[in-house]
């Protein structure tokens, strides 16, 4: 009854295109910025100011989000891995071409974005992210040149060449960590206009910030020509070529924009969350992480990336927080980190047999439910 | 000169144990369509089944440890352990499956790699074992002495394995009917279907067929590296060697393997140095990148016509 669109009349072309179309799911994308920015981190200030009854929830949000822990933990690399996620969502959902690489164009982001504050004098962090991402774009384009010619699995092992070679150049040109052991760096304090980024509150918010103006981009890019002429060469390169899509424009594209969100995503990761990063810390294991949050998210969607991140973040501290309650302390350690593969594993195969289309696709059917209630056709 | 032999007969027969990985996969691709990614995850969980018997079966069967029997016995039930998995697999993953995109097989292999992974190290625990087949990893001591070339005895007794293996399968595709059912089913699915074929029964086979192959894998693998977690990532390097031999091809495999194996070690040799060393991990696929960029389909892979 809530969620209905009767009476919201479209009079312009503007209207008709706007990416909620529906006042309901503005108001409730309105809120959720608003959690996000505002009660996440100040909900403990702001449950302080208010008197007695009023501040109460406030205070209950807060006591959630208020030990640094849990900032830090959890909806940082969820935002930092939902980024990763739309970039290999881009290639691989939108323009349909399989990426095993996408830890590596991170490494490439924080290294670069690492350099750049090094050796640049008086370069502005924000400024540095984005010299990043087209780093990590520049080397997308190289290692996606060979997709002009090979497709499928072929092309997977492409973007494993650069998941290996860009690890292996990383460690063993240390001129790119500044000639620290084993190729670890650590991040430069984060400063923008004067203020320095310590606390997890402030590292969260600037990592939110980012994360939404690139999303509102991707979101905008997939609905636009760009992004049907990606989808055009996912379903099918030869007939989009006839068509008049340009197949070496459109495919070099997605993995430039890919790549750049990667890149971003890791410059963030070594600057907003870790800190301290090294080569080996992007390793294949990472690519897979981020495949399966688009596996799971959904294939060929931005809200999926987002889904999927937060799943693939929050499952394995769930599960370290359920099995030893639900086994005892019978289950060992290694059996915990194994229940982690097999469940891993099982999600997989049980979302690709069962939604194909991800969580997303689940949301949506939700969404579709609602509007009709209480009426079933 | 000398060393370069030395080099490159080293090379050409750690080839043969990549080979002996991609053929599994070559056999999966040819009759179900499948790239199956979980196959580096089959030779860990074939070598840490076998590992684990050796060590149960003689306190099941009141057997000395280490005895012949114990060997055997426990082969048999690794293969059947591994015949159980293809059927299971065959079941519960790919039943369903049926008609999805290849994109979406390939991921779902993922998916049962780790599922593997995790299974295998529950049951038997994920320390590192070794495995001895009796076969010494030590140069042969007379064409040490008359030539000067080193070739240690254990990688010639894996090339031995893999020809005995590919000439069994050889044998098995062309001379069985079961064989030449396989081969009708990698032909054409639905011409196969119509004139009689259980597919799913073929598929089944395939897979326990290829869960054999990962035991072979498995077990030379694990003599020579010892059984641990990192035996699944031989699966990796057996792509570069698919992807120059061709998908659907086993002798493509096998060149593949000898031109994949041979290149890299000669590689990290007389080019390593000039960068640092280290650059195994990664020629590989660069150099099948460079190569399908010439010929797309690989060395003996059929060549693919796109239509709209």
């Amino acid at each position: 009854m809530i969620y209905r669109e009767a009476g919201q009349f479209k009079t312009s072309y503007a209207e008709d295109q706007r990416i909620f179309p529906i006042r309901q799911d503005r108001i409730g994308m309105a809120l959720l910025l608003f959690f996000a920015f505002v009660l996440v981190p100040f909900s403990a200030d702001i449950g302080a100011l208010l008197p007695g009854a009023l501040g109460a929830p406030f205070n209950a949000i807060g006591a959630v989000f208020s030990s640094q822990y849990t900032l830090q933990a959890i909806p940082i690399p969820t935002l930092i891995f939902s980024l990763a996620a739309i970039g290999l969502n881009i290639l691989t959902g939108y323009a349909g071409q399989l990426s095993l690489g996408s830890a590596a164009f991170m490494a490439v982001g924080a290294f670069a974005a690492y350099n750049f504050m090094l050796r640049v004098p008086g370069m502005p962090i924000l400024a540095a992210f984005v010299l990043a991402g087209l780093t990590a774009a520049a080397v997308g384009i190289i290692f996606g040149l060979p997709s002009l010619r090979i497709k499928g699995f072929y092309l997977t092992v492409a973007t494993l060449a650069a998941q290996f070679f860009i690890v292996w150049a990383l460690t063993k040109f240390d001129w790119f960590s500044n000639y620290s052991s084993s190729g670890v760096i650590s991040a430069q304090k984060v400063v923008i206009l004067g203020y320095v980024f310590d606390s997890p509150a402030a590292n969260y918010l600037l990592t939110l910030a980012v994360v939404c103006v690139l999303a509102l981009a991707a979101k905008n890019m997939v609905r636009s020509s760009i992004g049907r002429s990606w989808m055009a060469v996912r379903d099918m390169d030869v007939a989009a070529e006839v068509i008049g899509i340009r197949l070496m424009h459109t495919k070099l594209l997605a993995f430039a924009v890919s790549s750049f969100y990667c890149g971003v995503a890791g410059a963030l990761y070594a600057y907003t969350y870790l800190g301290t990063v090294e080569p080996e810390g992007f390793s294949l294991d990472l690519s897979f992480r981020i495949l399966f949050m688009i596996i799971i998210g959904g294939v060929g969607s931005i809200l999926g990336s987002f889904l999927g991140a937060a799943f693939i973040v929050l499952l394995p501290i769930f599960l370290d927080n359920t099995l030893p309650a639900l086994f005892g302390d019978s289950i060992s350690a290694t059996w915990t980190s194994n229940l982690q593969l097999i469940v891993f594993g099982g999600l997989i195969i049980f979302f690709l047999i069962v939604e194909p289309h991800g969580l997303a696709r689940l949301w949506q059917i939700l969404k579709e439910k609602l509007r009709l209630w209480p009426f079933p056709h | 000169m000398q060393f370069f032999f030395e080099v490159l007969i080293g090379g050409l027969l750690s080839g043969v144990m990549y080979s002996l990985v991609a053929i599994g996969f070559v056999l999966i691709y040819k009759a179900s369509g499948v790239f199956n990614f979980a196959q580096g995850a089959m030779v860990f969980f074939a070598a840490l089944t076998f590992v684990g018997f050796l060590e149960v079966v003689p306190g099941w069967f009141g057997m000395e440890l280490g005895s012949s029997a114990v060997f055997w016995l426990s082969m048999a039930l690794t293969l059947a352990a591994m015949v159980v998995l293809s059927i299971l697999i065959e079941r519960i993953v790919l039943r369903p499956l049926v008609n999805q995109p290849q994109i979406t097989l390939f991921m779902a292999t993922i998916g049962l790699a780790f599922l593997i992974e995790g299974l295998v190290q529950g049951v038997w625990g994920a320390s590192v074992r070794g495995l001895d087949l009796g076969i010494q990893d030590e140069p042969i001591g007379w064409m040490m002495d008359k030539t000067g070339i080193g070739i240690s005895k254990f990688d010639l007794f894996a090339a031995g394995v893999a020809a005995l293996m590919v000439t069994v399968l050889a044998i098995f595709f062309n001379k069985t009917k079961i064989g030449r059912a396989l081969r009708a089913v990698a032909d054409d699915h639905q011409a196969a279907l119509a004139i009689g074929i259980p597919l799913q029964q073929i598929w089944r086979i395939v897979w326990a067929v290829a869960g054999f192959v990962a035991l072979v894998a498995g077990l030379m693998w694990g003599a020579r590296n010892g059984v641990s977690f990192s035996l699944t990532f031989v699966a990796l390097k057996a792509l570069p060697v698919l992807i120059l031999g061709g998908f659907t091809s086993i002798p493509g495999a096998i060149v593949g393997g000898l031109i994949i194996g041979s290149t890299e070690k000669l590689a990290e040799v007389y080019f390593g140095p000039l960068v640092g060393g280290g650059i195994e991990a990664w020629f590989p696929y660069v150099m099948a990148l460079l190569f399908v960029l010439v010929r797309p389909e690989g060395l003996f892979g059929e060549k693919h016509i796109d239509r709209v």
